[in-house]
């Protein structure tokens, strides 16, 4: 390929995140102005899930490490973002600088912590890797509940968000829900990219055959470990948004329970399908609000979670791959032919969104 | 140059509990030899492949691969070291496509990083043109690049054989250990093997060392041949003089102690 092909691939590459985000806020300008402050928070909670689940369907998914502890990496990046955001002298910051990069912020201790766990018990393998990641959300979890600087039993409380950047005419929700949107493209950009590229594909290797893949040169268990970095990376940044839109924090809050959340959601998406992870995660966040919640003021007995495990046996046993399996949403047939008409309309080369590997005929 | 000695296993054991599974291996492949090892099951051969690999530690004794002692060596460095094989079972990445089972083994030569390709940058589009034109080229001289684009589980037994020693080549190996490439083939499938294995070691120009059963392979292709058995070399020579040693006749086929009398 000449550099020019390649230059001009990579400018093309460049616009769709900026794009879907916009898209997203103009989606959030309609939730606010047609829905109640209720579902306006609800709505946040879906970006919080979409980014663990995605993040998690990395390492389990991917790389075929089951992790039972990624609720203990999102309780490392709300806490430490939340933590950060209560001092003074982080209050100095502009408020768009300070919140946008406060993820990030969560981010970056989630992945120390990645990094600290997943260097001796990533040469673990199966049940004893999930035993250990069990171990260390649990270790998490405690820690939180008896550190006095961080609230201790009674958690955190009075997170600031985020006041509205009025001069740009966003709300305070809207503010909010951009800086969602913002993270969640770019985790869904930036996992999308690395599982479709060399790296990826090492990944994709290590969860098919650990001793096959050492053969052919790989390091499988430093491809584990950076699969486990950039994982809890995602779920700091996760936590992190959570924090700030609950305002409270709480230890109770990342039991294992909320780990077993998120693996529910990739495992009803499709173990590798990161389309099936948002889906899952949008569908999920809202059943519980908006259509057990419901039935439940009918029947005046609280049947929710009895519907919500009813649903997930049956669905696990018509469909044990997840929603779509291992499926992305351009693996199916009639959105290809869609993006070949689109893209004859647009009267240039078949070329996919920005993410994917080149067409054939691109290639030669 | 033709003698140097590109592997070498000395006096190389391997004990699991009281079992000495290998005891006392010897071996000196030099550059461009086909060797077989071959000996009855269990007789201790993969053992000796998965030590000479770095899967496992040998419990005494050394293997050196191109001037290097492979002691406390990972598996990935040893592979790196330009010494690569197949499997007895044949173990490639199922839902992976051809081709990408190919660029897997190719990527310890790409050269981008994570950041370019989370930013896409050009330098991500060249290098995996590069890897996806080197791996399509590998697969067409051995016809699978019209099935590139399917699941790798989805070939035909013999075709999966010769995909994984597609992808052993995709490492750009000097030296390449093939445990049992014909099991389960029929003849004509063993012959095309035959074929494929020498074609290999002259295009690429390739030290083989060779596990097998078939008789039929090994004396066609094989210049030299170890012949272990409960886990001891108990001969080694030309396909000629192994295919009359009475110990390798006794070994396989089993002798009766006094009169000598074969089975």
């Amino acid at each position: 390929m000449t550099d020019q092909r390649a230059r001009g691939l990579f400018y093309r590459s460049l616009p769709s995140p900026f794009l879907a985000t916009v898209a997203l806020v103009l989606v959030g300008l309609i939730i606010e102005n047609s829905t109640n402050a209720y579902t306006q928070d609800v709505v946040l909670w879906i970006f919080t899930n979409i980014i663990l689940a995605v993040s998690l369907n990395l390492v389990s998914g991917f790389t075929g490490q089951f992790s039972l502890g990624h609720a203990g990496f999102m309780a490392v990046g709300a806490y430490l973002s939340a933590w950060c955001s209560l001092r003074p002298e982080f209050q100095a910051l502009p408020d768009p600088l300070r919140f946008t990069l406060l993820p990030a912020i969560g981010g970056l201790g989630a992945a120390a912590a990645g990094y600290i766990v997943g260097l001796p018990s990533l040469r673990l393998r199966g049940d004893y890797l999930a035993i250990v990641t069990l171990g260390f959300g649990e270790i998490i979890r405690v820690t939180l509940l008896n550190t006095e600087a961080v609230g201790g039993a009674r958690g955190l409380n009075r997170i600031p968000a985020t006041e509205g950047w009025l001069e740009i005419g966003l709300s305070p929700y809207l503010a909010q829900f951009s800086i969602a949107s913002f993270w969640t493209v770019l985790t869904i950009t930036a996992l999308w990219r690395i599982v479709h590229s060399q790296k990826g594909r090492i990944f994709l290797s290590v969860r098919e055959d650990e001793i096959a893949a050492e053969a052919m040169g790989v390091n499988v268990t430093q491809a584990k470990v950076r699969a486990f970095v950039i994982s809890a990376f995602f779920a700091g940044v996760g936590g992190s948004l959570f924090a700030h839109s609950v305002k409270y924090l709480s230890p109770a809050t990342f039991s294992f329970t909320k780990s077993v959340d998120i693996i529910i959601m990739i495992v009803l998406g499709g173990m590798g399908s990161f389309t099936g992870s948002v889906i899952a995660a949008i569908f999920i966040t809202l059943i519980p609000e908006f259509v057990l919640r419901p039935v439940q003021e009918i029947t005046k007995v609280d049947l929710r979670m009895v519907i919500y495990s009813l649903i997930l046996i049956l669905f696990m046993i018509m469909r044990p791959a997840g929603l779509l399996g291992t499926r992305e949403w351009n693996d199916f047939a009639w959105v290809k032919r869609l993006q070949l008409i689109l893209s004859r309309l647009l009267n240039r080369e078949a070329k996919d969104d920005s993410s994917n590997t080149p067409s054939p005929s691109e290639v030669s | 140059m033709n003698d140097e000695i590109l592997l070498e296993a000395k006096k190389v054991g391997m004990e699991f509990g009281g079992l000495k599974a290998v005891d006392g291996f010897d071996l000196q492949l030099r550059r461009g030899e086909l060797v077989g090892l071959i000996g009855p099951n269990g007789a201790g051969k993969t053992t000796c492949f998965n030590c000479l690999t770095g899967v496992y530690k040998p419990t005494s004794g050394e293997v050196i691969i191109r001037g290097v002692n492979i002691r406390g060596l990972k598996t990935y460095e040893v592979s790196r070291l330009g010494m690569t094989r197949t499997f007895q079972n044949i173990r490639l990445f199922k839902e992976l496509s051809v081709l990408d089972n190919v660029i897997v083994a190719g990527l310890q030569h790409a050269r981008q990083t994570v950041m370019d390709d989370v930013l896409r940058h050009p330098r991500h589009y060249v290098e995996e043109a590069r890897m996806r034109e080197r791996a399509l080229e590998l697969l067409r001289i051995f016809k699978l690049d019209i099935k590139s684009d399917q699941p790798s589980s989805s070939l035909p037994y013999g075709e999966q054989r010769r995909l994984e020693i597609v992808r052993a080549l995709a490492t750009e190996p000097r030296i390449i250990l093939l445990d049992e490439p014909a099991a389960g083939m029929n003849d004509k499938e063993t012959e095309d093997l035959m074929h494929l294995i020498a074609q290999i070691r002259r295009d690429f120009r390739l030290t083989v060392l060779l596990i097998e059963h078939d008789m039929r392979l090994v004396m066609g292709i094989c210049e030299r041949i170890v012949v272990l058995d409960h886990g001891c070399i108990i001969s080694q020579g030309t396909p000629a003089n192994i295919k009359s040693d009475p110990a390798v006749i006794a070994a396989y086929l089993g002798v009766d102690e006094k009169s000598a009398e074969v089975t």
